[in-house]
């Protein structure tokens, strides 16, 4: 049982807050993915998890016990960082096998496991190697392999896969994904390419300043995320946005057209919807007016301007439209998304 | 070697003529006393008296044997090499601690202290030699090679606390930090982790203590009357001796502490911050 609670954890250095109150449950067996540009607290927060770190106040409890006043060797985790920190005087071998060792496992237990994981990681071949010897994919897996030895209750990981090139990252996730999946452990993994997030995780927390704006599953969070900054950090290419000015109780004015939109007692609300949620229609509400054509093989990017706001379509890749035309679209009604203008959050 | 300056194009031959010639000159001013030390330890007594001299040395070790088996020169040596050990050891063990506690840790005063540490090799020991002198008297330290030690491990320390701190440095605290998510509390991790990586460097440090505490002469001259060490010993009997001993006792002197520092000058350079790759 490895259920994880974080309880009010707040985390200060100085005069700068890094945290703000965080309240997160993850669920055994989950794979949770902290997810949030850089200097949003998400590491902070893997490390208070992890113990190499103290929060400022609040408590975390691991499988049910409070941990945050232990040591990170009695916590019951294993992590991997994100420059692989792999020991660079041992073998591969005894790199996995460090975490046995000190658990003073005897060596037959060890040889077993050790082979078993560093076969999981595709690694077998490097047992006898040094470190200095390896590419950084391969001390990569050696890194994963020896957390994943100690069959630890939790795994975090710290943005293992941000020093690999673009193809080696792709299949290194699919790899993560299902390795993890088999093992039965809880996973907190941190990042800032929110595919990784997207393509990994069983829920996403999506963290800005130090809270945590929105904890879904992915497509929850891609289809109805909870504020302004999330409807703009997820998504390649990221949702639209225009202001809507209210006509009546329930109808918008959006870029000149009237569109029906929530009860609300503001007058100002920000309307949007994502590039791929709109169909190219002549009497469409939005009128806009092409600026840039992007040919990306599988579709067409097309950047357009509708009333000096950058607004974004995605069309078939066989559209064929020159830049300075006039596009009608209509948005899916259900793909409509409102957001309060002054407390970005989603109406 | 491919970026030195004088290979940079466009640079006048006179300024590439005179930073060359400052080269050989600074080599010189380093290579030929060094030179003529060994030359006349190697040479019997009377070439070292002749003139005109020849460039190369006669290869006579009587000078040198006449040396050792100087009466007291074997007691001085010992005494040396006790007193350098014991530097050795203390300098080690009181300047790791601290070159990891600076690298590793954030706290009040740390600038401070770093500069009080160089400091320290700033002030001038003459200054400090009578008072020391009384005060090792009172307390029974004088003539002792313990309280000797003492002196020299003060004046390598500022070294030993600066290699190590570089050292410990160099190495990342993720390596520590993975360490004790397998299982390590710190001083497991830092015995299985971070002492096998710095370990060439802290024998580096070490010898540098050892011949810190070799070289020195006049705290040695000033504490010691007994014991004395091979420096303060050559300082009081080799005045009335003739030249060819003192070049023996003075090449005797020399070379361990160079070849010694040849072996580790990898290590100083990272002390001042020059990568030597």
């Amino acid at each position: 049982m490895a259920e994880i609670q974080i309880k009010q954890v707040a985390k200060r250095f100085g005069k700068f807050d890094a945290l703000h109150s965080i309240d997160l449950t993850i669920a055994d067996e989950e794979f949770l993915v902290l997810l949030g540009a850089s200097g949003c607290g998400k590491t902070t927060l893997l490390r208070i998890i992890a113990g190499l770190e103290t929060a400022t106040s609040g408590e975390v409890h691991i499988g049910g016990k409070r941990v945050d006043h232990l040591p990170p060797k009695d916590r019951g985790i294993a992590m991997v960082f994100q420059n692989y920190a792999v020991f660079p005087h041992l073998t591969v071998f005894e790199n996995i096998a460090f975490g046995l060792r000190m658990a003073k496992m005897d060596q037959a237990e060890v040889d077993k496991r050790v082979k078993r994981t560093a076969g999981l990681m595709h690694i077998e071949q490097l047992l006898e190697r040094y470190s200095g010897q390896l590419s950084g994919g391969q001390r990569q897996r050696v890194a994963v392999a020896r957390a994943l030895a100690t069959e630890p209750d939790v795994i975090l990981m710290d943005e293992p896969l941000s020093n690999l090139d673009a193809l080696l990252r792709m299949e290194m996730r699919a790899e993560l994904k299902g390795i993890l999946a088999e093992s039965n452990t809880t996973t907190v993994y941190v990042t800032h390419d929110q595919v990784e997030a997207m393509s990994m995780a069983d829920r996403i927390a999506i963290m800005q300043g130090g809270h945590i704006i929105q904890a879904a599953a992915p497509v929850e969070v891609y289809r109805n995320p909870a504020a302004h900054f999330v409807g703009s950090f997820i998504g390649n290419p990221p949702m639209n946005f225009l202001p809507a000015k209210k006509v009546d109780d329930g109808v918008w004015s959006v870029a000149g057209a009237t569109i029906n939109g929530p009860h609300s007692s503001k007058n100002e609300l920000n309307f949007a919807i994502r590039p791929e949620d709109l169909t190219l229609d002549h009497n469409g509400p939005l009128q806009a007016k092409v600026a840039l054509i992007e040919p990306l093989g599988s579709h067409v990017l097309a950047s357009c301007n509708i009333e000096n706001n950058l607004f974004r379509v995605v069309l078939d890749s066989d559209t064929s439209i020159s830049s300075g035309d006039i596009l009608g679209l209509q948005p899916l009604s259900d793909r409509v998304r409102w957001f309060d203008p002054e407390t970005e959050l989603a109406v | 070697m491919s970026t030195a300056p004088n290979m940079v194009v466009g640079q006048s031959r006179a300024a590439r003529w005179a930073f060359n010639g400052s080269v050989i000159i600074l080599c010189l001013w380093v290579l030929v006393p060094i030179y003529l030390l060994l030359s006349n330890a190697l040479s019997s007594p009377s070439a070292v008296t002749a003139f005109p001299k020849s460039i190369v040395p006669s290869f006579d070790t009587e000078s040198v044997e006449f040396f050792l088996f100087f009466n007291g020169v074997g007691k001085a040596l010992w005494s040396s090499v006790q007193v350098a050990f014991l530097t050795m050891v203390m300098s080690i063990l009181i300047g790791a601690p601290a070159g990891y506690a600076l690298s590793r840790f954030d706290f009040r005063g740390k600038n401070l202290f770093r500069i009080l540490v160089l400091m320290t090799r700033a002030f001038p020991l003459p200054l400090l030699a009578l008072p020391m002198a009384i005060m090792f008297i009172k307390v029974g330290l004088d003539d002792t090679v313990f309280g000797l030690a003492i002196v020299h491990t003060t004046l390598a320390l500022p070294f030993a606390v600066l290699i190590t701190f570089s050292l410990f440095s160099g190495i990342p605290i993720e390596l520590e930090e993975a360490a004790w998510t397998l299982g390590c509390n710190r001083f497991q991790a830092f015995m299985k982790v971070i002492f096998p990586l710095v370990l060439p460097g802290i024998a580096a440090s070490a010898i540098f203590a050892f011949v810190v505490s070799w070289n020195e002469v006049f705290a040695a001259a000033v504490l010691t009357i007994e014991h004395r060490t091979l420096p303060a010993f050559l300082l009081q009997s080799l005045d009335d001796a003739p030249l060819h001993l003192k070049f023996a006792g003075g090449a005797v002197l020399v070379l361990p502490a160079l070849i010694f520092i040849f072996f580790v000058r990898k290590y100083l350079f990272a002390m001042w911050g020059i990568a030597n790759r």
